[in-house]
């Protein structure tokens, strides 16, 4: 399967500490606000689970191809 | 190290028991004694709060295994799990079933809906006073008509789940039998209306809830009818007391008061300032307990043991906020925790946020001499706090 590009707008993030709570492995706040931990991962599902439970919509999951994978419009 | 008893005493007026601040600077995780099930921590400084409340070692979900006797200021351990008491994966499961009804930019679709509705109430304040009470005329009637029209609950029955989530946010406000009473009628209430809604599905929030369990069984029936009291109560309680907190003491801070209608352009922040500055929370609610040892300022947690987090003081930590208990419109680093953090953070801080600026903001446009009208009681041994009534006069 590929890989999957994971970005957080940081202007955006308010650090609600959501996706770190939802995917510790792929997410750390830093100065109060989120980064990914890695923009390259291995397909998870709390990936996708962080990207569309953040209320500021500031996480972009991609795949390989480019395709919006989260959040849903 | 001394065990205090748990919850401290509630002073007036939303003023915080000075011993939290003692705590927080000599002793920030503390030994308390509950009502009910022993003793826990208490934290009450920001790193650690938020360390508690994001950091997975730490469950909220450990609360329901059976035969847990978690410290509390009920006698019965709750029985019905709802997504304040689960963890991620499971919370997220149901979280983000609702999630895109409440991001930002969600709620900025409805801002103009909200100002509509503050418009006419505060049309019919103006015609029927003065004297009004803010209460009723603005601050309850703005949340729930809103999250009545989120979720598609009938606006009409407000009298009737008005007077059982009164109940259900109570510690000791009611007795025992009523609280258990007051979540057992909102239960069967909602329990209702999904059956109504079943039968007749609309542009809904319950509806595309009972859309997912019975199209796609992402959640159990138990689990909709929860998360739909959860809404419901959450939607309106914490925001309806919020506005007349917010205006209580805006009215009785002239100079803030004086900066604020001089230069409306400050609503945002002064919002975002009053959610640092008031103690909403009124005690002892939802703790966590640890899953494998942790270190919090120095104190060892270990594996089972409950921790109490106090927000309000975290909010008023001294190394993050300058000068913590004044309230100052012009904070360039305002990082407050009233929504909380990590997994369980506010779904509807958005919404709140929304509709405090507009609440607020029209209040002072609309009333330049509105002022308070004798003294305000404040209501007690509830998990919110709020004024009973904010008699004003303008």
């Amino acid at each position: 399967m590929s890989r999957w590009t994971v970005g957080v707008d940081r202007a955006a993030c308010l650090g609600t500490g959501m996706c770190t709570s939802i995917a510790p492995a792929h997410f750390r706040l830093d100065g109060g606000t989120s980064s990914p931990v890695s923009t390259d991962v291995e397909p998870d599902d709390a990936v996708i689970d962080a990207a569309e439970s953040c209320p500021m919509e500031a996480i972009l999951v991609r795949s390989a191809d480019g395709e919006v994978l989260a959040p849903q419009p | 190290m001394e065990t205090r008893s748990y919850p401290f005493a509630e002073l007036d007026h939303l003023q915080v028991n000075p011993l939290y601040f003692e705590l927080q600077r000599d002793e920030p995780v503390s030994r308390v004694r509950l009502p009910y099930g022993g003793e826990g921590w208490l934290a009450t400084r920001y790193e650690d709060v938020k360390t508690v409340l994001a950091d997975p070692r730490f469950s909220r979900a450990a609360v329901m295994e059976p035969g847990a006797d978690v410290p509390r200021t009920l006698p019965t351990m709750p029985t019905e799990t709802n997504i304040l008491s689960m963890d991620p994966p499971d919370h997220t499961r149901l979280r983000k079933l609702v999630a895109k009804g409440f991001t930002a930019r969600r709620t900025e679709q409805l801002r103009e809906r909200a100002q509509e509705i503050v418009d006419g109430l505060l049309d019919a304040m103006e015609e029927q006073g003065p004297p009004a009470d803010l209460v009723e005329a603005l601050a309850m009637p703005l949340p729930i008509t809103i999250i009545c029209e989120m979720l598609g609950v009938p606006f009409e029955d407000r009298g009737k789940f008005r007077a059982w989530s009164e109940a259900a946010v109570a510690i000791t406000a009611f007795t025992h039998e009523e609280i258990q009473a007051g979540n057992k009628a909102l239960r069967d209430y909602i329990g209702e209306l999904i059956a109504h809604k079943r039968a007749e599905p609309a542009d809904d929030m319950l509806s595309a809830l009972i859309a997912a369990r019975d199209n796609e069984d992402r959640l159990s029936e138990e689990e909709l009818v929860s998360f739909g009291v959860t809404l419901l109560v959450a939607g309106h309680e914490t925001t309806a007391n919020q506005i007349g907190n917010f205006a209580f003491h805006l009215l009785r801070m002239p100079d803030r008061l004086g900066e604020l209608r001089a230069d409306p352009s400050l609503v945002p922040a002064a919002i975002e300032e009053l959610l640092r500055f008031t103690a909403l929370g009124g005690s002892a609610g939802f703790p966590r307990i640890a899953t494998a040892e942790v270190e919090l300022s120095g104190v060892t947690i270990k594996p089972g043991e409950a921790v109490f987090v106090n927000n309000i003081t975290a909010n008023r930590d001294p190394s993050v906020f300058e000068n913590p208990h004044e309230v100052d419109f012009h904070r360039e680093h305002n990082p407050h925790i009233m929504f909380g953090h990590g997994a369980h953070h506010c779904i509807g801080a958005p919404l709140a946020r929304m509709e405090l600026q507009v609440a607020i903001g029209t209040l002072l446009k609309r009333f330049p001499l509105l002022r308070l009208d004798g003294d305000v009681t404040f209501k007690k041994g509830r998990l919110i706090r709020g004024p009973q009534a904010l008699p004003v006069r303008w």
